[in-house]
């Protein structure tokens, strides 16, 4: 008898995680099967540049099994819950699967019921949008098109989000899109975090702290949200701030999936709990947690999930084997930012060292700028597209090392720093 | 990384004034780090301190506020009485924690 891999999601992570394993492991000895309740692959990057007409829908969606390696078992269900003692998996259609080794990777979605008032009828994706799923996204570039000005709030509930930075270009991306529409004098654009500021670590913060200022972007930090009142069409804080608005775009309490709760597996946001260098569950020893679906303080982002996974198809097979893991994972994250006007900035920083100044890959000769608004970061951004279904999905070779380097990065001096202090 | 003084006791800090390392955080410290930033220690914020400081032992993380309210029982609401503006950075900062972070 065959033993048994099971993959719950078939998103970036898990569909990388089949195509990966798919190569390592002896189809004589294992079988893999991949569940996921749809067969819709969504191109999430996607999301953030459709509302401003980048994009049509459209463009941003493929089957999901057109990605999958010929020879697994795909299953399309939704799961009702994960019993770990018995090593079985139950779907909602009343199947049960039973597995030797068990991968989640159902990522994180957004979940505006969490906050009193977000998601009542009357505001709900009329003017408070959502960008992070489809109908968000292509609802909010319908209001983003008819608006005729007033406060535009961009807006983070409570960290951890999916993509941290992108509620950020989403600020630069409107004031790029009305200014453009020439109308930017009659929208007020404001910025809403639960941190201390739209930037946290000290060089980005030294770095990039203009750009909120040159852009007339007004920012309220350590926003905590404690209700909407739909009626005014106002944000409520715990310590009683008030924030008005024409029209919200929010990114509300991001949750792992709903079966991870029910099965007693997540933490109090349903994320799985796992040692972040192996991502191996901290309970159980064949269960593994991937991409967005884990608690590991990374960013959830694609371009973790896919440094993890080069690192995890080593581990697994040493697993296996009843080896111990020795590729650690380091928290490395590479991302586009997109800062409008056809220009972008570029970022690769870990677990450890934050985003700095530099070239990347390469020292000098770059080509991409770190920390630096420049085009080719944008054209980046737009080629990432390609290479993503037809590179990263299959699992194909990428020339970014898994674990960050520190070629072409200037180090932080102590000057560089900012000079805040708690009580600021 | 500077090495300053608090209560009598060489600490590393980073550049803005949080500690480091775990180890070298003490109650009297905790006190001094309070008294800078005008907040008087009172039997709740104690809970809340030595909540954050039990829960880094064993997640390696500064709880978040949320698991503040739902972990270490004091809801977000009182966190704000007890720590006025910035919750989460001030009573970090006491703790001897990291701050809490986004990716830029």
């Amino acid at each position: 008898m065959r033993k048994k891999l099971i993959v719950l999601g078939g998103g970036t992570a898990g569909t990388m995680v089949v195509n990966k394993l798919h190569k390592k492991l002896d189809s004589q000895e294992w079988s893999i099967t991949i569940v996921d309740k749809d067969n819709k692959h969504l191109y999430q990057p996607g999301l953030l540049l459709l509302p401003f007409g980048v994009y049509e829908a459209g463009e941003l969606v493929k089957e999901r099994d057109h990605f999958f390696p010929k020879g697994i078992e795909y299953i399309q269900a939704e799961i009702d819950k994960v019993d770990a003692d018995s090593n079985t998996v139950y779907l909602v259609n009343g199947k049960t699967l039973v597995y030797d080794q068990l991968v989640i990777a159902t990522g994180t979605t957004p979940h505006p019921d969490q906050t009193m008032g977000m998601d009542d009828a009357e505001i709900w994706r009329k003017s408070v949008f959502d960008f992070y799923t489809l109908p968000g996204a292509v609802a909010l570039k319908d209001a983003l098109n008819r608006f005729e000005g007033g406060r535009l709030v961009v807006h983070i509930s409570e960290m951890p989000i999916k993509c941290p930075v992108a509620p950020l270009e989403f600020a630069f991306l409107a004031d790029a899109y009305f200014t453009q529409r020439k109308m930017r004098e009659k929208v007020e654009i404001v910025y809403v975090t639960p941190l201390e500021g739209a930037f946290t670590k000290p060089v980005c913060s030294k770095q990039l702290g203009y750009m909120l200022v040159e852009r007339d972007i007004k920012l309220e930090p350590d926003f905590v949200i404690e209700h909407i009142d739909s009626q005014t069409k106002t944000m409520v804080s715990m310590d009683e701030r008030e924030i008005p608005f024409d029209l919200l775009v929010t990114v509300p309490v991001n949750m792992g999936a709903d079966f991870i709760g029910r099965s007693g597996l997540g933490n109090d946001l349903n994320y799985i709990p796992v040692n972040k260098e192996n991502f191996l569950s901290t309970k159980y020893p064949n269960i593994f947690a991937l991409g967005d679906a884990s608690d590991i303080p990374a960013s959830k982002a694609g371009s973790v999930a896919h440094f993890a996974i080069d690192m995890f198809t080593e581990n697994f097979v040493e697993h296996l084997a009843g080896r111990p893991m020795t590729h650690n994972f380091d928290g490395h994250a590479n991302c586009f930012i997109e800062s409008g006007d056809g220009k972008g900035l570029l970022i690769d920083f870990n677990y450890t060292v934050e985003p700095l100044m530099g070239m990347f890959p390469l020292p000098i000769v770059g080509p991409f700028p770190l920390l630096k608004e420049s085009r080719l970061n944008h054209m980046g951004k737009l080629a990432f597209r390609w290479i993503y279904w037809n590179l990263l999905l299959k699992g194909r070779w990428i020339p970014i090392p898994a674990l960050m380097s520190m070629a072409g990065k200037k180090q932080a001096t102590q000057k560089e720093g900012v000079d805040s202090h708690a009580s600021n | 990384m500077p090495v300053i003084e608090i209560a009598g006791k060489p600490v590393n800090v980073n550049e803005e004034g949080f500690l480091t390392s775990y180890d070298e955080w003490n109650e009297e410290i905790a006190r001094e780090l309070a008294k800078q930033i005008e907040i008087e220690m009172t039997d709740e914020h104690w809970k809340i301190i030595k909540f954050l400081r039990d829960d880094f032992k064993t997640q390696g993380e500064t709880a978040t506020s949320r698991r503040v309210q739902t972990v270490g029982g004091v809801p977000v609401k009182e966190q704000f009485v007890l720590f006025p503006k910035k919750p989460a950075k001030k009573m970090a900062y006491i703790a001897g924690l990291p701050k809490p972070k986004g990716c830029v």
